[in-house]
């Protein structure tokens, strides 16, 4: 009663039109809203399902690139892919924290992930059947993750764009470490070229799909573009990383799986052919190859968690009470 | 014919990494998301002791193998891990009781090596007597916390502790390879550790309200490389490309 109470409260506050254009032109003067400020309900609540959707596609995406740790080809490519893969648990938990600024916690934004209520990125719904897909996964899919990413260190609203600052800095040198793995294997024998290309056909078109629907069927770009939470459109950012790859690309002998790729002399553009949405639709709905799989092992690993958690709760509640009458005794 | 330095080298070597491996394999499923990251820590350092360590190895023997040589293209009768470490990862009771298990000998064992005769081996082990203090420091802190926490915890805890006692033995074993080492000046003498671990182990299960058992018979055969059945299945995953691409560079 008391909670719903606030809300009602909170809703007639939060359609104050005077609050809300102090607030937007606090926004359109590149000020930083911090967790205290007031700020609009919708705004708040779009804030915290990015967040919480980015966190999750960190933990999600541990588990595809997690399938090769125990098999990396050297002790070296081992040590840095579960570097890489811790990096991006330690992704997870600062976007967690930033979630929490906006009320609500981390307990609540994992059970949603676990009941199938929140999203992560549907690129972690892909499968990881070899070696040459860690390279893969670094180079592209990072690498579009950066593209997304880097407006975002500029995001309105300060816990975001700080966290994504010091994100930014380690998915780069991700992406390169990517490259160089994918530059290894097209540089190797032909078993291993044949490897890279094979993982390229696989990746490309889910990795310019994370760019999300076409700007005419995107439903949150206008206001969102107005809060200053994203600042360039869906085609734009894709347009970006197709340029930037592309050359990459064609510079390992790699050919890329489109036959309508072609580089535009008047625009200095490469033009793609046509994404199939159907498929990127499928996999939000859950229908990918590995929907069901990731989930479940999130599911399995909170599960098994649990006792963990627990202990570590009643042990620290033992110490606290311990530490309590210790103290009423010595008094 | 191994001399008894690069025996002795890559028995260090082999620990780390197949120990290393096992926490490896909690990368996005630990217990919680701070866990998950302080696991992937203490494998990181793990395979980095036994990067440094067969690069030694290698150098000892003199015939150009590298530390992916060594790791991927050795089978089980080669390695020389104590079996303690190649036991499957169990629940997290089992890994951290082990974790606390090893730590608890190899900090003191590396603050000893640190001042060993040879360079390099000392050098190494300046390096990771930190890291060992942390993954001490870290495992006591939940052998504790699960001890002394649910009767779940509790439960699962003896369990694993019934479970790895047998396999702490070989920790202490001397042979004739490192006779001569430990005369030397390069070996350490595990005896020389002995004091230290018991007090580290009774102080700690004491906090965790934890039985420490008898030391009865005890596991062997690791170090000369008698192993067990699980040792193959790990060697499996670890070298499944370099064997199916022979010669390949990654």
């Amino acid at each position: 009663m008391y909670a719903q109470a606030l809300n009602v409260a909170e809703k007639a506050h939060a359609d104050d039109p005077e609050l809300r254009a102090r607030f937007q032109a606090r926004v359109d003067a590149e000020e930083k809203i911090e967790p205290n400020d007031w700020m609009p309900e919708g705004y708040r609540r779009t804030l915290v399902r990015q967040i919480s959707q980015h966190a999750h596609s960190e933990i999600v995406g541990m588990l595809p690139e997690g399938n090769w740790i125990t098999r990396a080809p050297s002790l070296k490519r081992k040590a840095a892919l579960l570097a890489k893969v811790q990096d991006e648990g330690g992704h997870g938990l600062y976007l967690y924290s930033a979630a929490e600024t906006l009320g609500v916690s981390r307990e609540e934004l994992v059970g949603q992930l676990l009941t199938g209520k929140a999203k992560y990125s549907s690129i972690f719904n892909y499968p990881t059947p070899s070696w040459a897909d860690m390279g893969m996964i670094g180079w592209l899919v990072d690498g579009a993750a950066i593209m997304n990413q880097i407006p975002l260190c500029r995001c309105s609203y300060g816990p975001y764009a700080r966290a994504m600052i010091r994100i930014c800095k380690e998915e780069s040198f991700h992406q390169r470490q990517g490259y160089e793995i994918v530059m290894t294997l097209a540089k190797g024998s032909p078993a291993q070229k044949k490897m890279a290309q094979d993982s390229l056909n696989r990746w490309w078109w889910p990795a310019l799909m994370m760019f999300g629907p076409s700007d005419k069927d995107s439903q949150h770009s206008d206001q969102n573009m107005a809060w200053k939470i994203k600042r360039f459109s869906n085609d734009d950012l894709r347009q970006k990383f197709i340029d930037a790859t592309v050359p990459q690309g064609h510079f390992l002998g790699l050919t890329f799986p489109d036959p309508d790729l072609r580089f535009n002399e008047a625009t200095g553009h490469w033009e793609h052919g046509p994404i199939d949405w159907s498929e990127f639709n499928r996999v939000v709905r859950g229908e990918g190859p590995c929907n069901r799989e990731r989930l479940k092992a999130r599911q399995k690993a909170h599960d098994e968690g649990a006792w963990v958690r627990e202990a570590a709760l009643a042990h620290a509640e033992k110490r606290a009470a311990r530490k309590a009458a210790a103290k009423i005794a010595a008094e | 014919m191994e001399t008894p330095l690069f025996t002795y080298t890559l028995r260090l070597a082999d620990n780390a990494l197949v120990l290393g491996h096992r926490l490896s394999e909690w990368c996005g499923h630990g217990p919680m998301l701070e866990e998950d990251l302080a696991l992937a820590n203490m494998a990181l350092d793990l395979i980095g002791q036994a990067r440094n360590l067969y690069t030694h190895a290698g150098a000892i023997e003199g015939k150009g193998r590298s530390e992916d040589d060594l790791a991927y293209l050795r089978d089980c009768p080669d390695w020389r891990n104590i079996l303690l470490v190649e036991r499957p990862r169990g629940d997290f009771a089992f890994t951290i009781l082990r974790q606390f298990l090893y730590a608890a000998f190899m900090h003191p064992y590396f603050e000893r090596l640190a001042a060993s005769k040879d360079e390099t081996l000392a050098a190494i082990a300046a390096k990771s007597v930190k890291e060992m203090a942390y993954h001490l420091r870290h495992s006591a802190e939940w052998v504790i916390r699960l001890g002394d926490g649910t009767g779940e915890s509790a439960a699962r805890l003896k369990e694993a502790l019934e479970d790895l006692w047998p396999f702490t033995g070989e920790m202490f074993e001397v042979d004739a390879v490192e006779r001569a080492l430990i005369e030397a000046g390069i070996a350490v003498d595990p005896a020389a550790i002995r004091p230290a671990w018991d007090a580290t182990i009774d102080h700690v299960f004491g906090e965790a309200l934890l039985a420490r058992p008898r030391d009865g018979w005890m596991q062997t055969g690791g170090r000369r490389g008698e192993h067990s059945e699980h040792l193959g299945h790990l060697l499996t995953d670890l070298q499944f490309l370099q064997r199916t691409y022979p010669g390949a560079t990654w």
